[in-house]
Parts: structure tokens; sequence; C-alpha cells
């Protein structure tokens, strides 16, 4: 591992119309379709795309093995001190939206769920569909690995409820899985279980189940337009993180993903852009 | 000038021997050097026996050992499992197959250790998980019990070749003297030959155990991941070495995760240099 990093570090240093990219699992396929149609547009450069989890992109940037971090959450306190220790300066850039969908096997009965009832099943304190009027059947929690933006974002967002002082903690039997596809995976073959991942992943093997903020509200499906009106509960910022304002061609790069064109890519990639 | 270069091919071998300890000894510095920093904020009491694992949380908790349970657990199904397969199957090889049958049982083994871990994995992932959980009902199929059974197949060709060695070494008078006593040929082998190669089958079968304690990849597939004391084998588990191939992308270097994982390194490293050191000791026994 530490080999590999080292030597795409070398090959990065030495081609200056190469760039990399890494990070967040949710944003591959997006970064990579933009590295796609901007190699197009200019054949000379070369943009490599790699995944990993957020985590993994921020430190990969903190220790200079990349050039622009993608992270589906907002980098923390320790990691900007600890740049600022390597003399990095992380400078964010909002990318897109991604909408988060809570997602159930296509035979579960139940269709929308409010926020606190989704809070109350991931920590453990509704274990059978039953208590949600569904079959008499333990719920099965699946969530991402820690190193995933997606599980930060659902635990503070959810299970927590934007409240920092809350020391919710996803219920301890709730298994981990390490990408976003296995939870699609899982989800699709197990009529008991429940999970999240991005909208960008839905697809009709599993159901995406309305949402609404609490109980007088409205439930609202994870789709395009309610993202961008705003109206879905759970959705959030996806970022592009570089080491200082953007230059050369990293500034090329990120100019590029909020363009017209790059922004139609994020539309195309099932997520909401951010500049209209 | 034959003497020069007998002289600096000497040199050069001895380069290569003391090279891999030195790197061995280094590589034990920087695990305790990185992971006993973890205790500055953690005691080693509340690391070892503390039963929560949050370790992003503020303030993280970082208690291990539902990892070593779960690390534990996995061990030994797949030692259940592995262990009177792959020894029946090295006294098969050893004193009833024909020689060809033999020949090939011996290739097929040796073949199982090529597959990748990965690969046992993945197979394990659609085929056994779905059927562990239609089989006994469970909620998810992603268990201990799935992945005690695939790392027995890892274990049981370091078992079935080395256990098959002790038995062959056996000498062949002791094997004489049994059958011309009257013994059957199962009383030969279960009274004579067995007790005459226990020390190099149990050699065997710790460096199987070894292998299955250190893998990482099959497991963290198939187990489910869940960081909880295990009541039973029908619940997922997460191990000490998924935790860290988990986890170490995210650890901010310098992090009290980032040591913490270093530590279950240590953990890890001490549980497979008992289990070396026990089978080592049993391999000279016998010489």
């Amino acid at each position: 591992m530490a080999v590999l990093s080292l030597t795409t570090q070398v090959f990065a240093a030495k081609n200056e119309f190469s760039l990399q990219v890494k990070g967040s699992d949710t944003m591959v396929n997006l970064g990579q379709a933009w590295a796609e149609k901007y190699m197009e547009k200019y054949p000379a450069d070369l943009i490599a795309v790699t995944g990993g989890g957020s985590g993994t992109g921020l430190s990969s940037l903190i220790s200079g093995s990349c050039d622009i971090a993608m992270s589906s959450r907002d980098i923390k306190e320790k990691e900007i001190a600890l740049a600022k220790g390597k003399g990095i300066n992380p400078y964010e850039i909002k990318a897109a939206l991604d909408g988060l969908a809570v997602i159930v096997h296509p035979s579960n009965p139940i269709d929308k769920l409010t926020v606190s009832q989704l809070s109350d099943i991931f920590i453990g304190k509704i274990t059978n569909w039953k208590e949600l009027g569904g079959k008499d059947e333990k719920i099965v929690i699946l969530s991402r690995e820690v190193n995933s933006g997606t599980h930060v974002y659902f635990k503070e967002h959810v299970l927590r409820k934007n409240d920092p002082n809350s020391k919710e903690e996803f219920m301890p039997e709730a298994l981990m899985l390490s990408s976003s596809q296995a939870i699609a995976d899982e989800v699709a073959s197990n009529p008991a279980a429940i999970g999240y991942y991005g909208m960008g992943y839905i697809s009709s093997k599993q159901k995406a189940v309305a949402i609404a903020k609490d109980q007088n509200s409205e439930y609202i499906k994870p789709v395009i337009e309610n993202v961008i009106s705003g109206k879905y509960p759970i959705s959030r910022p996806l970022f592009l993180y570089t080491n200082g304002a953007p230059i050369g061609l990293v500034k090329k790069f990120i100019d590029f993903t909020l363009s017209k064109e790059g922004q139609e890519i994020v539309l195309a990639t099932d997520f909401v852009p951010v500049v209209k | 000038m034959r003497k020069i270069k007998e002289f600096f091919i000497e040199k050069l071998i001895l380069i290569c021997g003391l090279a891999s300890i030195f790197f061995v000894v280094l590589i034990f510095l920087f695990l305790l050097k990185e992971g006993l920093s973890v205790f500055i904020t953690v005691s080693p009491f509340k690391f070892l026996f503390g039963k929560s694992w949050y370790p992003i949380s503020e303030p993280a908790q970082l208690g291990i050992l539902p990892l070593i349970m779960g690390s534990l657990l996995v061990t030994l199904g797949a030692a259940v499992i592995s262990v009177p397969i792959g020894v029946g199957c090295a006294i098969y090889i050893a004193e009833v197959a024909p020689l060809k049958l033999k020949e090939i049982l011996k290739a097929s083994i040796e073949l199982l250790v090529a597959i990748p871990s990965v690969v046992l994995g993945f197979i394990g992932m659609v085929t056994l998980v779905p059927l562990i959980k239609n089989v006994f009902h469970l909620p998810t199929g992603l268990t201990a019990l799935s992945g005690s059974i695939m790392l027995a197949f890892m274990a049981m060709p370091t078992i079935v070749s080395i256990a098959e060695d002790a038995l062959y070494s056996v000498p062949k008078n002791y094997k004489e003297g049994a059958l011309a006593l009257g013994a059957t040929r199962w009383q030969m082998i279960w009274r004579v030959m067995l007790p005459a190669a226990s020390s190099g089958i149990v050699a065997a079968i710790m460096l199987g155990i070894g292998r299955v304690i250190g893998e990482t990849m099959a497991v963290m597939m198939i187990t489910g991941n869940s960081a909880v004391l295990p009541k039973s084998i029908l619940v997922p588990v997460r191990t000490l070495t998924a935790t860290i191939a988990a986890e170490m992308g995210e650890a901010v270097v310098g992090s009290e995760h980032y040591f913490a994982l270093f530590s279950i390194g240590i953990v890890l490293f001490i549980i497979s240099f008992a289990i070396n050191v026990t089978a080592d000791l049993f391999l000279h026994k016998r010489q």
C-alpha cells in the first residue's frame, strides 16, 4: 500500500500534466465521468481518479499524495490542524449535491418513514418491522464502514438529528459493509434489511423510502427535483478539496467541473448540480 | 580469483540473511512506537477489555474486546471444521490411498493454496452467505460461521501437507511392528502412527490456525463486521484484521484512532507470534 502510494506520488510529480483525484466512494463515478469528458476536451492532460472513502482522500491530500480530494463530508478541525502542520492549506469547493436514499427490499410493505423513526431504527430502539406496521421480522441494519463520508453524514444528520451534543451511535449489531454496492446487493437479497446510500445507486432491486422531517411534514421521495428544491430532508453537499486556492492544472479541472458542461455531468450521474 | 569470488558470494548471502531479520525487527519497532502511543489516552485495560468500538466519535471509544472475541470465534470455528477434515485427509493420503490417487490428492490440495483469499471471499458471499441465511433462518447470512467455513478452506492445505509429512516420517519399523503383532490397519493408525506423529500434527494445526487468524480479505467480505460481543457463531462479528483494513484509510495520521489501529496490530502480532512459537516447539520436539 505504502509502496503503491509512493509510486503514484513519484508519477504525479514527474508529469506536470497529470492530476491525482482521490476520495469519496460516493463521488468516484462522478469524478471518473468528469475526468473522461475533461480528457476528451484536453487530451494532453491526465486525470487519475480513485476511491477509498472521504477520509482516505483527505488524508492523501494532507500527506501530499493527491492533488484534489473528493469528500462527501466537511473537513474536520483535526484534519485542518494536521494539514496546516504539514504546510497544506485545504481549500473547499462545493461541486455538487447528493440526496441520501434510505432503501429496503422491494417486497417490504414500508414505504415511508420519518427522520426520528429512522434514527430509532439505526440506533436500535426499533428492532422489528412489526413496530412500524410491517412484517414480524427482525430489522437487519446495514451501514457503511467508518471511513465513509456517507456513514458520518448519516450519523450526524439522521441518528443525531443535527444535534451536536447528541451521543447516539449506530447500534453495535449493525452490519458494516465496505461499499455502497455491497449495501445495494445485500438489500436486494434480504427482505428484512434496511440501508442507505447516495441517490445515484437507486435501482429497481431496492425500494427507496419516502422521508418526512417530522410527523406533521410531507413524505418526500428522493428524486432530483426534491433535492434541488431543498424539500428532501437528507441531502448533503459534495466537496472537492485542494491545497490552497486552485492554480494551474488544478484550477483548469475545477473550473471544468463547475462549468455548465461539468454540472450536466453531475446531473447525468444522478447527483444534483450546485451552479445553475 | 576463485577465493575472492567465494568471499563475495558468502558475504552477499550473509547480508541477505541478516536483512530479513533486520526488517522484521524494524517492523516490530515501528509497530511498538506507533501502537504504544494510544495508551497515553486509553489505559491498556480499557483498550483490551472495553466493549465498545466507536473510533471516530468524540470522545472515541476504543475497546477491542469484541474484535478479539470476533477473531477468536472465527478462528475457533475454522479450526473445528478444518482440523478433523485436514488430519483425516492427511491420514488417508499417507496411509490408505493408492499411489496414483495420492499424487492427485496432494496436487489438488496444494492447488487450494493458490486461490486468492479475495476470490474465496467472493465465492462465499454469493454461495455460502445466502445458504447459511436460509438453512438457519437467520436475519442475515453474514455471520461468524460463514467466515469460519471459508477460512477452513484456507487452513486445510497447510494442515494436510504438514500433517502428512509428519505421518510419512514415522519410522517404517513402527508400522511393521504393529502389523506383525496382529494389529488391524485402523489400530495401527490410531494407536501407533498418530501418537508417533502427534507433535508434527499439532504443529500442522497451529500453523493452519496461524494462517486463519491473520486472514483479512475473505473475513471482511463475509462476516458482517459488527463490533459486538458474539453470543453465538450465527451472528455477525468484526475481526481484528478486518478492522485494521477497513479503517486505516480513514484514520487521520497521528490521531488516537490511527494509534489504536497500530495497537490492534501489536495484539495480532502477539497472537500469531505465540501460535508460531508453539508450532515451532512441537516441530523441534519431533526432531
